[in-house]
């Protein structure tokens, strides 16, 4: 068992050990541990920190870094990440791949601090302008914050897109023991900038658009296809399938077993990925289940983010008129008996479905 | 005896309105890159408007920069790759409006890069608006009745609040305009550019450019506007000099 590791140090660690090798971010909390760790950690190893006047120069250095095929990394929370959407979208139109972690924050504007998953539509609907997806990974415990940020990058390089890396407070600033990997090899992509103008350029009022659409399709279609991650749990024979990402899918994986030992026939789909939604994970359930009576979204948010995907693909799926209900707690980590008198209320009939 | 001057390998064609400053601006740069045989170790980071042009006029590495955040873009190129010779090139409605906070940021570190930027007094890819370089008075697209000073400000000059307010390596404003002119710009920007390769930090040009498509004016009728009315505002010549 490794050391015990504050969320955002472990995960900064996990960066340096996957080989960023320029950092650029403005302090926000609850992020903001992830940067000054950095600001020593990557001057010890050899590598760039860079202290950015505002969110906004802070992408685009991050565009910058990513053009010349180096891999790069910034962080923020809430608004921060808000002022990156310029930057985000931009570099997935030139495919400049880079890893974004958010530390989500709850609510609208300047919001609060307590940790929350308000951020999840905007994350993985693309958040800026234009007509793209980012890989969205949710880690729920600190190992596997450290996991996923540690093959982030390669994901990112793989497709050239943006993939964010979503935590949020409580991940953040909580401490748990965790190992770290080795430390990668640092390689500069082949195909980044190295001033010898190798790559022609076209005529920019010659674009191609329709093209450069299908191509991009193409990509998201191989990245649904392959990048699916999520955890199941007691989903074979269950009557009520919850589905949590993130906190609350930490928070469910224990409530899950629990509840089974009491004879709920209930499960668990803990997507890892929030974008590519684990579609796969529906598909399979509607063959190997026929005694499903309802999905149930457990969310820290206001009315519910994720329960539209659920519904989205328990339609694709197969599962007809399946209702579909959330449980949203808003903020901060939802307790396991508040989780259970809802449920019963969901069973009892006097808490109606979402769709 | 006048001998014909070499087209630079780096400048491919000028995309450009008759009588605008760029063409003979990317010319220059493309020479004074070559003389100092940077022509194939040279990143820009490049802005939006008429600098976009850019794109199809030199043949040298660049990134398309979001609105006004190229010095932001060439910052990261700077840090990536050390050895390289960076540059950003924009306008001033890039680089002074939108762009203000990551223009004068950059400086204010003092990062080791040239900020080029072109002054032609208005927004001309998006047809003529007020940007903040409009000279009092003036007819832009969004100030038809002349740009009224009392409820827009002054005309910014960013060049001067960088080499009297931070510690740049140097900083300049020439013209497209006169051959004299011309052939002391080129100056400027060697010298920019010689200050980042001795690793001295922050240069910046402004370069002043006519602007005969949105001023409605034509190309002589523009130049001597810009002599006789914006020149003495806008006074030429090194803010800063290498070493100072």
């Amino acid at each position: 068992m490794g050391d015990m590791t504050k969320g955002n140090i472990a995960i900064a660690e996990a960066a340096v050990r996957a080989g960023v090798e320029v950092f650029a971010g403005y302090p926000i909390t609850p992020s903001t541990e992830v940067m000054e760790y950095l600001s020593t950690r990557m001057d010890d190893v050899g590598r760039t920190f860079i202290q950015a006047e505002s969110e906004l120069a802070a992408i685009n250095m991050i565009m910058g870094v990513s053009a010349c095929g180096r891999r790069a990394l910034t962080v923020s929370s809430g608004p921060g990440i808000s002022l990156k959407q310029e930057g985000i979208s931009y570099m997935n139109q030139w495919e400049f791949p880079a890893v974004i972690l958010n530390v989500v924050r709850w609510g609208n504007g300047l919001g609060s601090l307590h940790g929350s998953q308000t951020d999840y539509l905007r994350e993985t609907r693309g958040g800026g302008n234009g007509d793209y997806r980012n890989i969205v990974l949710c880690p729920s415990t600190i190992q596997e914050s450290v996991d996923l940020m540690y093959q982030a990058f390669d994901l990112a390089e793989e497709y050239r897109n943006i993939v964010v890396v979503m935590t949020d407070s409580g991940i953040g600033q909580m401490m748990e023991p965790c190992e770290m990997p080795e430390f990668k090899e640092i390689k500069k992509c082949d195909w980044g900038l190295d001033g010898t103008y190798k790559k022609k350029r076209g005529d920019f009022l010659d674009r191609n658009i329709i093209q450069e659409s299908n191509d991009y399709v193409a990509k998201l279609q191989k990245m649904r296809e392959n990048e699916q991650r999520w955890e199941e749990i007691e989903t074979k024979d269950a009557e009520y399938v919850f589905v949590a990402f993130g906190t609350c899918g930490r928070v469910m994986s224990g409530l899950v077993q629990e509840l089974r030992k009491k004879g709920e026939k209930i499960g668990l789909i803990r997507p890892i990925t929030a974008w590519p939604f684990p579609e796969k994970a529906f598909t399979q359930l509607k063959k190997e289940n026929k005694n499903i009576k309802g999905f149930i979204t457990v969310e820290t948010n206001g009315e519910g983010q994720m329960v539209e995907d659920v519904a989205i693909y328990a339609k694709k799926c197969g599962f007809g008129n399946l209702p579909i209900y959330c449980l949203p707690y808003v903020c901060g980590v939802p307790k396991d008996k508040q989780i259970m008198n809802d449920f019963n209320e969901i069973k009892l009939g006097n808490k109606k479905e979402v769709f | 005896m006048a001998t014909e001057r070499k087209i630079p390998d780096l400048f491919n064609y000028a995309m450009f309105c008759g009588g605008c400053g760029h063409g003979v601006l990317v010319r220059l740069i493309c020479e004074c890159l070559e003389e100092l045989g940077q022509q194939k170790n040279t990143i820009a980071a490049i802005g939006v408007g008429c600098s976009c042009h850019l794109k199809s006029a030199i043949n040298c590495d660049l990134v398309q920069s979001p609105h006004g955040r190229a010095a932001a873009v060439a910052t990261g190129i700077r840090r990536a790759e050390p050895d390289k010779f960076v540059f950003t090139y924009q306008g001033d409605g890039d680089a002074y409006n939108i762009g203000l906070s990551e223009t004068l940021n950059a400086a204010y570190r003092n990062e080791n890069l040239c900020i080029f930027v072109v002054n032609n007094s208005n927004f001309g890819m998006t047809g003529g608006q007020m940007s903040w370089t409009t000279m009092p008075g003036q007819k832009t697209a969004t100030s038809p009745r002349g740009r009224d000073t009392s409820k827009t400000g002054e005309p910014i000059k960013i060049p001067e609040m960088i080499a009297y307010s931070f510690k740049p390596a140097y900083v300049a404003r020439g013209a497209v305009i006169t051959p004299a002119e011309i052939n002391k710009l080129k100056g400027y920007i060697k010298n920019a550019m010689e200050a980042q390769l001795n690793h001295e930090g922050f240069s910046m040009v402004e370069i002043m450019s006519t602007c005969p498509t949105n001023w409605g004016m034509n190309p002589m009728i523009a130049e001597k506007h810009m002599i006789e009315e914006v020149i003495p505002y806008y006074a030429l010549g090194e803010l800063k000099k290498r070493g100072e």
